[in-house]
């Protein structure tokens, strides 16, 4: 994972609540065993007026040109501005791999769904949950100034643009992961001893999570 | 001191370890696995050259992709090449890292869901989880359970732990009776209603009262799989003789004097008198009428006595949006009595409503009845290879068959439309599944959810209508 310290870039508002992660990328796009090639089916069914297949040329799509997203103002765009929870419905990672590759590197809303805000952290996608009063602002101000662009800063956990700044909120420890790019599951088996430990007083106490259909003591 | 809920017995007795920055270290008792989200977390764990933790704590079937036809043939029978690949990658995967797989020949093969409390797999206090928001289901069993990302199927693989911070609780008690024709379904459609699709995030639900108590199993795992819905990831119920009934001579559940010892303890898996939630919610069954979701959401929903909402209706602005949005894409006009909108297709199925006891419900309202000729297909897809064949010993497919529905194979089918079961653009489902997302059965599909029964009655009359009437 690539670690974020700061990440400055343009802004990019779609203005819906419940943006599920079936919308951020369709199911038929799930059949692919990689973790690449989902950029060009972000929104799929929002930003084409065609109905998207694994394996179809974007270039060759018929454009929704009243999708956000497709406006000339947001091309480029690497934040996101969502409304409330964001990201909800199924687990697939698969969303936030598409969001990463289309460009972004950080989205913001009032709030995320969990498993969605999880997702993001380990991947290095930024998730920033501000104030609803600011991000009704940020709506505001991005409405009216084509190509306004905000400053991230995850050390300083502070949203920076031109007449507005906020700070943030977020945990120490993905925080430290994200600025550090580091590998989750090897800070995990740092502590390898303490699972096993746990593991064989586990097996002790609760034989039958370990024994399928087992019957002995 | 305060009591413990089930969630705080359940968490407490899988801490590994807390780190310094106030994470715990949780241990995972049963990982399932299917062929969508685990592809990427197994070719992360050859990448670093790490094999699983624990093998025999995973279980894997393929469900999400696989046709509902055709079967005969395994693998070979899928024609579609990406999909076909998907499978045959988890089967690669399981042979590789010797994960018991119940792969597309086996008759014990069904939805993940369905699958792990029909084994015994599911037990009561276990931790489990699975690349699959619906992992909620298993809650039923007093287990914790809930859905992650294929990053964390990667790490549960590679470490039988998950890094997580603690939820806090929530109460739904329901009390009451649950009225004649109306189920489980309904209930958690008119909670999800009540509180919103983010009504519960960052909290573990657990549903009590009486008319929770008074749930069969697979009520009761109809009930929490929709607490995400509510977007809590996971929602439980205690442990009572029903939990026990059910789980007892299950082929993974323990046996004898193992059995006994594991009894003992799944006894104490009830909230302490004094147990503190944080939140409460209280609801009364009796006045439960059959529901409909009429949006594109699971918390727009009505009775089937009601008519379609207007944006008007809405004092919060983002709701108003949310409704005119919704409206649009399900083609329907403000004041529309619900029930009297047509449906084109009619799903029965999914890790919701997939079990025995919903293909029961359903044949009740089909027996000497026939799709009506308006709705182009009507669909029965089994939770499981053992579901279908039970429901046929006891000639439920007979029912369906006769009435005119094709009786499936089973797997996850139109709940997701990744295979060919699925709505074409501005067709409208009745649909047993748990999503009315935008495009979720079909590009541009139109879903609305429903009990079994209900939507058997709109099969039957080729439009939503009141199954209390047809019965
Ligand atoms: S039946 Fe539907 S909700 Fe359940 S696991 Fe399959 S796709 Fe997910």
């Amino acid at each position: 994972m690539d670690p974020f310290e700061q990440h400055e870039g343009t802004v990019a508002a779609l203005d819906r609540a419940n943006v599920d992660t079936d919308q951020i990328i369709p199911k038929q796009f799930l059949k692919s065993i990689r973790r690449t090639g989902f950029g060009d089916n972000l929104f799929d069914a929002w930003r084409y007026l065609d109905e998207g297949e694994i394996g179809k040329n974007a270039n060759e799509r018929r454009i929704n040109h009243d999708f956000v997203l497709n406006e000339p103002r947001y091309a480029g765009a690497s934040i996101l501005l969502a409304r409330d929870n964001f990201g909800c419905g199924s687990s697939r990672e698969h969303a936030v791999w598409a969001l990463q590759e289309y460009g972004f590197r950080c989205v913001i809303a009032p709030s995320f769904a969990d498993i969605f805000f999880n997702n993001s952290l380990k991947n290095g996608l930024l998730p920033v949950v501000l104030d609803k009063k600011y991000v009704d602002e940020l709506f505001g101000i991005v409405h009216h100034e084509a190509g306004y662009t905000l400053r991230v800063d995850l050390g300083a956990q502070a949203v920076l643009g031109s007449g507005f700044s906020a700070h943030f909120d977020i945990e120490s420890e993905p925080k430290r992961q994200l600025m550090e790019g580091l590998d989750d599951i090897g800070a995990t088996l740092a502590h390898a001893d303490a699972i096993r430990e746990f593991e064989s007083r586990h097996r002790r106490r609760m034989p039958w999570v370990f024994a399928r259909g087992g019957n002995t003591r | 001191m305060a009591g413990k809920t089930v969630y705080d017995k359940i968490w407490d007795a899988h801490v590994v370890a807390v780190r310094d920055d106030g994470m715990t270290i949780l241990y995972v008792d049963r990982h399932l696995l299917h062929e969508v989200t685990s592809p990427q977390a197994f070719e992360g764990l050859a990448l670093a050259g790490r094999s699983p933790w624990r093998r025999d704590a995973n279980l894997a079937t393929p469900d999400h992709n696989v046709p509902t036809t055709n079967r005969a043939h395994g693998v070979d029978g899928i024609d579609d090449p990406v999909a076909k690949e998907q499978v045959l990658v988890l089967d690669d995967n399981c042979k590789r890292y010797g994960i018991e797989q119940f792969a597309m020949t086996d008759r014990r093969q069904g939805i993940v869901h369905v699958i792990g409390p029909e084994q015994g797999a599911t037990l009561p206090g276990m931790t489990i989880v699975c690349g699959d928001s619906h992992t909620s289901t298993h809650g039923a069993f007093a287990a914790l359970a809930h859905g992650i990302g294929t990053s964390e199927v990667e790490h549960v693989l590679a470490t039988q732990c998950l890094v997580q911070r603690k939820s806090r609780n929530m109460r739904i008690e329901v009390d009451g009776e649950l009225p004649f024709g109306t189920t489980a379904k309904d209930m958690i459609l008119n909670i999800i209603g009540r509180i919103g699709t983010a009504g519960a995030t960052g909290h573990a639900i657990e549903y009590a009262g009486s008319a929770v108590r008074a749930l069969s199993m697979e009520a009761r795992m109809t009930l929490c799989n929709m607490s995400i819905e509510a977007g809590a990831r996971a929602g439980l119920v205690a442990v009572d003789d029903a939990t026990l009934n059910y789980v007892h001579g299950r082929p993974f559940a323990p046996r004898g004097a193992m059995w006994d010892r594991a009894e003992d303890y799944w006894r104490t898996l009830v909230s302490d008198a004094d147990a503190n939630f944080d939140a409460e919610i209280g609801l009364d069954a009796t006045g439960i009428v059959p529901q409909v979701t009429w949006g594109t959401s699971p918390e727009l929903v009505l009775g089937i006595d009601e008519d379609v909402p207007a944006p008007d209706d809405f004092d919060d602005p983002a709701k108003r949006e949310l409704c005119e949005r919704a409206l649009a894409y399900m083609d329907l006009e403000p004041g529309t009595p619900i029930a009297s909108v047509p449906v084109d297709r009619v799903f029965i199925g999914s890790c919701t409503n997939g079990r025995i006891e919903d293909l029961r419900a359903a044949a009740t309202v089909l027996e000497g009845r026939r799709v009506a000729g308006s709705v182009t297909q009507a669909m029965a897809v089994p939770g499981s290879g053992l579901v279908k064949e039970q429901a046929e010993a006891e000639g439920l497919d007979a029912i369906f068959r006769s009435a005119g529905f094709e009786w499936r194979d089973p797997g996850c089918s139109m709940c997701l439309a990744m295979n060919d079961d699925r709505l074409y653009p501005g067709e409208r489902s009745a649909a047993t599944s748990n999503r009315n997302f935008e495009g979720r059965q079909g590009h541009q599909g139109r879903t609305h959810l429903v009990s079994p029964a209900m939507a058997a009655a709109a099969a039957v009359a080729g439009y939503f209508t009141d199954v209390r009437e047809l019965a």
